[in-house]
C-alpha cells in the first residue's frame, strides 16, 4: 500500500539516516568505508574519491564513467548533425532554381551520401544509443554500465570513423555512391578510388561501436537494475533501450557483413558482386536492407521511450497501458525484422514474396498505433504541465503520425512502384526520422538538460526555436510528397525548367533555411543557458523515475546510496514496509551490485574496471587495422598485432587490482 | 508486508517464490541480502558468479550472437549463390573430404578437455583448471593447423569465381573466430600460471569454456555447407 | 524543350490508372486517420486542466483498473486493424489488376541501361524487321508493351510515371515490365536508381502515337541510314567514318557499327540528345559534339576537338539521319 510519498520526502528520508562507517584506510570485508545514505557523510566523500577521474589529458582519456562517455557520444553525435545539415541546406540550394550551378555533380553526389551516411550512422543510432548510455545506468539505479571500458572504446572507434568519412570529404575522396552504396555503383569496378573504401570503413567502426555498446546497455539492463525494479517495474525509456540493444545485435551483423564483402570485392578481388562470375548484386540489398530497415527502428523506439517517459511527467499520472506499450515495442522489434524487402520492391523477387511484405509492413503499423492511443489516453486523464519537452512531443505526435500514414501507403507493393526512389519517399523519410525521432530527441534534450548539467534551458528561446523548427520542418518536406508524385526521382543533382518542378523545390529550400535558422537558436540557448541559465535542482519536473533522485548534475557515482525500489514510478509510490536503500557496497573501490535478471534481487557484488588508456589505444590500432587492410592485402594480417597487443594489455590485471580483488573477495 | 526479510522475494506470488526457494537451495553459495531497518545490507553478497551470474557470461552470450548471426547470414549468401547458378559450383571440385572431417572429430574431441576445465574452473581447482586448460589450447592449436590444410583442400581460389569466394570468406569468418579464442585461451593460461589470481580467473576460463562450445556448435552447419553444399 | 507528361496522379495508361485508383483509396483513409488523431490529440490536450510541475501526481492507476478509457483504446485498435486490413485488400486488388493486363498482340521491346543513356532493341519475330534505337521509345496507343529490362553495367531503374509504376534494371538479372498506353501523348520517364554522375540526365522519352503514326515510325526506323546526298552531307559522313565517332556510335547502313554509345542511325528524328539533357537542335548538336562535358559533365562521351568546318559538316550529315 502506498502513502503517496513525494520525492523530496523519500529524499530526506534517505539523508536522515546514518550510515554504516567504520574507519580504516584498508579496504577489505568488515573493514573499511561502506556506502548509504547522506551526501556530506564520509562514505561520500570517500566515494567522490574513489570515482574521481584524474585530471589533464590522461584522465580524459582514461575515463569510462557512463556520464563521461554519453555526454562524449550526444556532443560528437550533434556537431555532426548540424555539419549533415549544413550539407543539406547546400543541396537545398542547389536544387531551389532549375538548372542550378552552385554544386556540380559531383560534388553533389558526395553531398547526398555524406550527409544520408553521417546522419545515419554517425548521429541518428549513436544518439540514441548515447543517450542510453547517459540514462540508463541512472534510471536503474546503479552506478556505471555493466562494461564500462569496453564502451569508452567505442566512442574512440566511432570518433576515428566519423573522421575518417568526412577526412575523405575534405579531401574530395567522399564516398559517393548513395548512403546505401548500392553494388555494383560501389563495387570494384564502377566505385574507382577510395572513396567506397571510406565509407566500408566508416560502416565497419559505426556499427562495431554499436554493438559494443548495445552488448553492454543490454547486460546493464538485465543484471544491474536496482533491487526491486523487477522487469514490470522497469522504466519503458529502459525497455525501449533493451529492445534496440537486442534489435542492433541481430541486424548490425548483417551491414559489417556486407560492406565487408564489397571490401574483398574491391581488395582481393573476390565475386560476390560480380555476375560474370556466379555473383548476385542483390545480396547486397538484401543484406544491407536486413541491416537498414531495423535500423530506421533502433532509431526510431528509444524515442518511443523519450515519449513514454515525458508524457508521464507532464500529465502528472503514470503511463496508461504500460504493459501494452512494452509489449508494443517488444513486438515493434520482432516486426521490424520482417519488413526488409519493401525497399527493394522494384527488383525481380517473386511478386508473392513481395505480398507478403506489405502485410508485415502494414501490419507494423498496429504497435505504433497501440503506444499511440496509451500516450493521448494519458494525456487525456492527466493534468497538463506545458513546457517545451511536452510540446516535442506534441510535434511528434502530428509529424510522426503523418509520416506512418505515408509509410502504409508505400508499404503497398502497387503505390511504391510509382513513389520509391522519388521525393516522396525522401519526404517519408524525414517524416518518420525527424517527427518519429529527432523532435522527440529535442524533447529529451530539453528534458534531461536540467539533470546533466544542472540548469535549464531557456523556456521562451525553447518555444522560438521550436515552432520554427515545426514550421520550417512541413515546409521544406511537405512539397516533397507533391514533387515525387509529379515524378522527381531522388537523387538528382539538377532538372530542368520544363519539368515544372522549380516552385516546389524553392518552397522546399526556404523551409530549409527556416530550420537552419531554428538550429542555431538552439545552439545558442545551449550556450546560454550552460553560463547562466536558470538553477534546476535535483527534480525541476516533479518526475518519477530514479535519475532524478540524485544531484543534477549527478556525482561520479550516481547515488551515495544505490535505492530500492518497489513500484513503476518510484519518486511517486512507494510501499511503506519496503527498504529504501542498499547499503554495504565498498565506498573506496569501484563497487556496485548484480542482481537477478526478472525480479532485481542482490545476486553478486561487482567490481567495475577502473580507468585505463588500453580501451583508447586499442581503438587506434584497429583504425589502423583496417587502414593497413585497404592499402595492402598483406595488411589484414599483420595489422592484427597492434590490436591484439592492445586487447591483452586491456584485459591483463594489475597488480593492485589483483589485491583488491583479493581482500574484497567472498566466494559464491 | 515487508519483502525484503531473508526467505521472502519482493511482490512475488507463492508460486514464484517457491521457485526462487528452489533456485536458491539448488545453489546454496546464494546469499542474499540482509534487512537492516530501512536498508539492504548487501556485504556479505559472492564478489563474483558463475554463469549466468557473471556479467561477463552475458557479454559472451551477446558476442556468440552477433558472431552466429555473421555465420547465418554467410551460409545464406552461399546459397543465395547456389540458388541462382547454373552450375555449382562454378569451375571448381567440390572440397576434399578428409580434412574438415577430421576438424569435426577433432572439435567434438576437444569438448571433453574443455567440459572438464569448466568443471575444475567451477569447483576453484587450480591444478586440475591448469591442466585442463594446456589441453584444450593444445587441442586448439592441433585444429587451428588441421584448418590449413582444408583451405588447401578447397582446390578453389577466392578470386576464381563466387563460389571460390564464398566457401573461402565463410571458412575464413569461422577460422577468424577460432583464431580469437585459442589466443584467449592461451592468454588466460599465461595469466594463471603466471599468478597470483583472484576468483574472478575461475570465472574466465568458465566463460570462455563457454565460448568454445560456440565455435564447435557453429562449426557444424559451415562444415555442412561447405563440404556438402557442393555435393547436392 | 518538351517536359512530357510525368504525373502520377494523371495516368495515361492501364497499369498507372489502377495504381492511380489505389492512390484514391490510400489517400483518403490515411486523411481520415490522421485528421482523427490530431482531432483526439487536441481535444486532449483542452479538456485536461493545466497545473505546474509542483502538483502532486495522481498515482492511483498504480492499482486501479481504468475500464472505460480501455474500452475506448481497444475501439481504436479494432479500427486501426480494420482500416489496415482494407488498405492491404486494396493493394492486393491492384496487385492483381496489374498482373492481369492482356498481353496479346504485345510490342516487345528489350530495354538495357547504361551509364548514362537507355538502349532499346525492339523485337520482331522477324529479324529483318528488328531495330535499335535510344532514349525516345515510340509506342502504338493500346496495344500492350513488354519491355524486358537488362542493366548493362550497374542498376538503373526504368520509369514512366503516366504509364506505370517502376522496374529496376539489374545487372546479371532480366524482368520484365507490361503497359499500355491509352492515349497519344509524349510521356517522360526517368531513371529512378542512382546510378552515378549523371543520374540525373537519364530521361526516357515514352512517345504514344495512334496504330498508323507508330507504324511510320517505325518504318523509318527499321530502313537504314539515307545515304547523304548534299556535299556538306558526304563530307559530314566522311569525317564521322575518319574520327573517332564510329568507335562508339553505330549508324545501320555505314561501317560504323560501334555498340558502346546511343545508335544514331534515325538521331534527328528524336527530341532531346544526351537522353533530355538538351534539345535536338542543330545548334545544340554542334555544341554537344564539341563538348559534351559542358552539359552533362562526367558522361563516357569525350569532347572532340573537331575544326570547325568539320562539325558544320558533321552537323549537316547528322541532320539528314531523320
Amino acid at each position: 500500500m502506498s502513502d503517496g510519498m513525494t520525492a523530496g520526502r523519500l529524499r530526506a528520508m534517505w539523508a536522515q539516516h546514518a550510515l554504516r562507517e567504520r574507519a580504516g584506510a584498508v579496504v577489505g570485508r568488515g573493514e573499511g568505508l561502506f556506502d548509504g545514505p547522506g551526501w556530506g557523510s564520509k562514505a561520500a566523500h570517500a566515494l567522490a574519491k574513489t570515482w574521481a577521474d584524474k585530471p589533464g589529458i590522461r584522465g580524459f582519456l582514461k575515463a569510462n564513467d557512463h556520464k563521461r562517455t554519453g555526454k562524449r557520444f550526444i556532443v560528437t553525435a550533434f556537431l555532426f548533425f548540424s555539419a549533415a545539415g549544413l550539407l543539406a541546406a547546400l543541396m537545398r540550394l542547389q536544387l531551389a532554381f532549375p538548372d542550378g550551378r552552385i554544386v556540380g555533380p559531383d560534388l553533389y553526389n558526395q553531398l547526398f551520401t555524406m550527409h544520408g551516411t553521417t546522419m545515419m550512422f554517425i548521429f541518428a543510432v549513436p544518439v540514441m544509443q548515447a543517450m542510453g548510455i547517459y540514462l540508463v545506468p541512472l534510471m536503474i539505479g546503479t552506478r556505471n554500465t555493466a562494461f564500462p571500458r569496453m564502451t569508452a572504446c567505442a566512442y574512440w572507434l566511432y570518433l576515428l570513423g566519423a573522421l575518417t568519412l568526412w577526412t575523405g570529404f575534405a579531401t574530395n575522396t567522399g564516398a559517393d555512391a548513395g548512403w546505401f552504396s548500392y553494388v555494383p555503383l560501389a563495387g570494384p569496378e564502377y566505385g574507382t578510388g577510395k572513396r567506397v573504401d571510406i565509407w566500408n570503413n566508416l560502416v565497419n567502426l559505426t556499427e562495431a561501436m554499436g554493438l559494443m555498446v548495445a552488448v553492454d546497455l543490454a547486460t546493464t539492463i538485465l543484471k544491474m537494475r536496482a533491487p526491486g525494479m523487477s522487469l514490470r517495474r522497469m522504466p519503458v525509456f529502459v525497455w525501449a533501450t533493451l529492445v534496440a540493444s537486442i534489435m542492433i545485435i541481430f541486424a548490425m551483423p548483417s551491414v559489417m557483413l556486407a560492406a565487408n564483402l564489397v571490401q574483398f570485392d574491391r581488395t582481393f578481388a573476390t565475386h560476390f558482386f560480380n555476375p560474370a562470375e556466379g555473383g548476385d548484386v542483390l545480396i547486397w540489398q538484401h543484406l544491407f536492407w536486413f541491416f537498414g530497415h531495423p535500423e530506421v527502428y533502433f532509431i526510431f523506439i528509444p524515442a518511443l521511450g523519450f515519449v513514454s517517459t515525458i508524457i508521464p511527467t507532464f500529465a502528472r499520472r503514470p503511463l496508461f497501458g504500460h504493459t501494452a506499450v512494452v509489449l508494443s515495442l517488444i513486438g515493434t522489434g520482432f516486426l521490424a525484422f520482417g519488413l526488409w524487402v519493401h525497399h527493394m520492391f522494384a527488383t525481380n523477387l517473386p511478386e508473392l514474396g513481395k505480398g507478403f511484405f506489405t502485410a508485415m509492413s502494414m501490419m507494423i503499423a498496429i504497435p505504433t498505433a497501440v503506444q499511440i492511443f496509451c500516450w493521448i489516453a494519458t494525456l487525456w486523464t492527466g493534468r497538463l504541465h506545458l513546457r517545451v519537452p511536452l510540446l516535442y512531443v506534441l510535434a511528434f505526435f502530428v509529424i510522426l503520425v503523418l509520416g506512418g500514414m505515408t509509410g502504409i501507403m508505400v508499404g503497398a507493393v502497387p503505390f511504391d512502384l510509382q513513389v520509391h526512389d522519388t521525393y516522396f519517399v525522401v519526404a517519408h523519410l524525414h517524416y518518420v526520422l525527424l517527427g518519429g525521432a529527432v523532435f522527440p530527441l529535442f524533447g529529451a534534450f530539453f528534458y534531461w538538460f536540467p539533470k546533466v548539467t544542472g540548469r535549464l534551458l531557456d523556456e521562451r528561446l525553447g518555444r522560438c526555436e521550436f515552432w520554427l523548427f515545426f514550421v520550417g520542418f512541413n515546409v521544406t518536406f511537405f512539397p516533397m510528397h507533391l514533387l515525387g508524385l509529379a515524378g522527381m526521382p531522388r537523387r538528382i543533382y539538377t532538372y530542368g525548367v520544363e519539368t515544372g518542378w522549380g516552385t516546389l523545390n524553392l518552397i522546399a529550400t526556404i523551409g530549409a533555411v527556416t530550420i537552419a535558422v531554428s538550429m542555431l537558436l538552439f545552439v545558442v540557448n545551449v550556450a546560454r543557458s550552460r553560463i547562466s541559465g536558470e538553477r534546476a535542482g535535483d527534480d525541476p519536473w516533479g518526475a518519477p523515475t530514479l535519475e532524478w533522485a540524485t544531484r543534477s548534475p549527478p556525482p561520479p557515482f550516481n547515488f551515495v546510496a544505490l535505492p530500492v525500489v518497489a513500484s513503476r514510478v518510484p519518486l511517486w509510490a512507494r510501499e511503506a514496509d519496503e527498504p529504501t536503500h542498499v547499503s554495504g557496497l565498498s565506498a573506496q573501490t569501484r563497487e556496485g551490485l548484480v542482481t537477478t535478471v526478472l525480479d532485481a534481487l542482490p545476486d553478486v557484488r561487482y567490481s567495475y574496471p577502473s580507468p585505463t588508456i588500453w580501451p583508447f589505444i586499442a581503438a587506434i590500432t584497429v583504425v589502423l587495422w583496417l587502414y593497413w587492410s585497404n592499402v595492402t592485402p598483406s595488411g589484414m594480417w599483420y595489422g592484427l598485432i597492434p590490436p591484439a597487443i592492445a586487447f591483452i594489455a586491456w584485459y591483463w590485471p594489475t597488480k593492485k587490482e589483483t589485491a583488491e580483488q583479493l581482500l574484497l573477495q567472498r566466494r559464491p | 508486508m515487508s519483502t525484503f526479510a531473508v526467505e521472502h522475494p519482493i511482490e512475488a506470488s507463492p508460486k514464484r517464490a517457491k521457485a526462487i526457494r528452489r533456485r536458491r537451495e539448488a545453489t546454496p553459495a546464494s546469499v542474499p541480502a540482509v534487512r537492516r531497518g530501512d536498508a539492504l545490507d548487501v556485504s556479505d553478497l559472492p564478489s563474483y558468479g558463475f554463469g549466468t551470474r557473471s556479467l561477463m557470461w552475458w557479454g559472451t552470450l551477446g558476442m556468440s550472437t552477433i558472431e552466429g548471426v555473421g555465420f547465418a547470414l554467410m551460409i545464406l549468401v552461399y546459397f543465395d549463390l547456389k540458388a541462382s547458378a547454373r552450375v555449382w559450383p562454378n569451375e571448381a571440385p567440390p572440397p576434399d573430404l578428409l580434412w574438415g572431417t577430421v576438424n569435426m572429430g577433432l572439435a567434438f574431441l576437444s569438448m571433453i578437455p574443455n567440459v572438464l576445465a569448466n568443471k575444475a574452473a567451477d569447483d576453484h581447482d587450480l591444478r586440475k583448471m591448469k591442466f585442463w586448460l594446456v589441453v584444450v589450447t593444445l587441442v586448439g592449436l592441433a585444429l587451428l593447423g588441421v584448418r590449413w590444410l582444408e583451405f588447401h583442400a578447397l582446390h578453389v581460389k577466392w578470386d576464381s569465381s563466387a563460389y571460390g569466394s564464398a566457401v573461402w570468406v565463410l571458412l575464413g569468418l569461422h577460422t577468424f573466430n577460432l583464431l580469437t579464442n585459442i589466443a584467449d585461451f592461451i592468454v588466460i593460461a599465461a595469466l594463471i600460471f603466471k599468478g597470483p589470481i583472484d576468483g574472478k580467473r575461475f570465472v574466465d576460463v568458465a566463460e570462455n569454456t563457454g565460448y568454445w562450445w560456440f565455435i564447435v556448435l557453429s562449426w557444424i552447419p559451415i562444415y555442412v555447407t561447405i563440404y556438402f553444399g557442393a555435393r547436392f | 524543350m518538351t517536359g512530357g507528361v510525368h504525373d502520377v496522379q494523371v495516368p495515361a495508361g492501364a497499369q498507372a490508372q489502377a495504381i492511380a485508383e489505389l492512390w484514391h483509396v490510400l489517400l483518403p483513409v490515411c486523411t481520415v486517420v490522421f485528421i482523427a488523431i490530431v482531432v483526439a490529440l487536441i481535444l486532449a490536450l483542452r479538456r485536461a486542466p493545466r497545473i505546474t510541475e509542483n502538483a502532486a501526481p495522481d498515482v492511483s492507476s498504480l492499482w486501479q483498473g481504468e475500464p472505460r478509457i480501455a474500452r475506448v483504446v481497444w475501439i481504436a485498435i479494432g479500427l486501426s486493424t480494420f482500416l489496415l486490413a482494407v488498405l492491404l485488400a486494396a493493394s492486393v486488388f491492384t496487385d492483381r489488376a496489374l498482373a492481369q493486363l492482356p498481353l496479346a498482340d504485345a510490342l516487345h521491346i528489350e530495354l538495357t541501361g547504361y551509364q548514362w543513356w537507355w538502349e532499346a532493341r525492339y523485337d520482331d519475330p522477324d529479324p529483318s524487321r528488328l531495330f535499335v534505337t535510344a532514349n525516345e521509345l515510340h509506342v502504338p496507343v493500346g496495344r500492350p508493351v513488354i519491355v524486358t529490362l537488362v542493366g548493362a553495367d550497374v542498376i538503373h531503374s526504368f520509369w514512366v510515371p503516366s504509364l506505370h509504376g517502376k522496374k529496376d534494371l539489374l545487372p546479371g538479372r532480366r524482368q520484365t515490365i507490361s503497359f499500355r498506353a491509352d492515349r497519344p501523348g509524349i510521356y517522360r520517364g526517368a531513371c529512378a536508381e542512382y546510378c552515378g554522375y549523371q543520374h540525373a540526365h537519364m530521361t526516357l522519352f515514352v512517345v504514344a502515337d495512334s496504330a498508323n503514326d507508330y507504324e511510320y515510325w517505325a518504318a523509318r526506323q527499321r530502313a537504314p541510314a539515307a545515304a547523304p546526298t548534299s556535299d556538306a552531307a558526304k563530307r559530314g559522313h566522311d569525317v564521322f567514318l575518319r574520327r573517332s565517332c564510329a568507335m562508339c556510335h553505330a549508324i545501320e547502313g555505314t561501317s560504323a557499327q560501334g555498340r558502346n554509345a546511343p545508335n544514331l542511325t534515325h538521331v534527328a528524328s528524336r527530341m532531346t540528345l544526351g537522353a533530355g539533357t538538351l534539345e535536338n537542335t542543330t545548334a545544340n548538336r554542334a555544341a554537344w559534339i564539341l563538348d559534351p562535358q559542358h552539359f552533362k559533365p562526367g558522361a563516357n562521351m569525350p569532347p572532340q576537338n573537331l575544326p570547325p568546318d568539320e562539325i558544320l559538316a558533321l552537323n549537316a550529315y547528322l541532320g539528314t539521319l531523320e
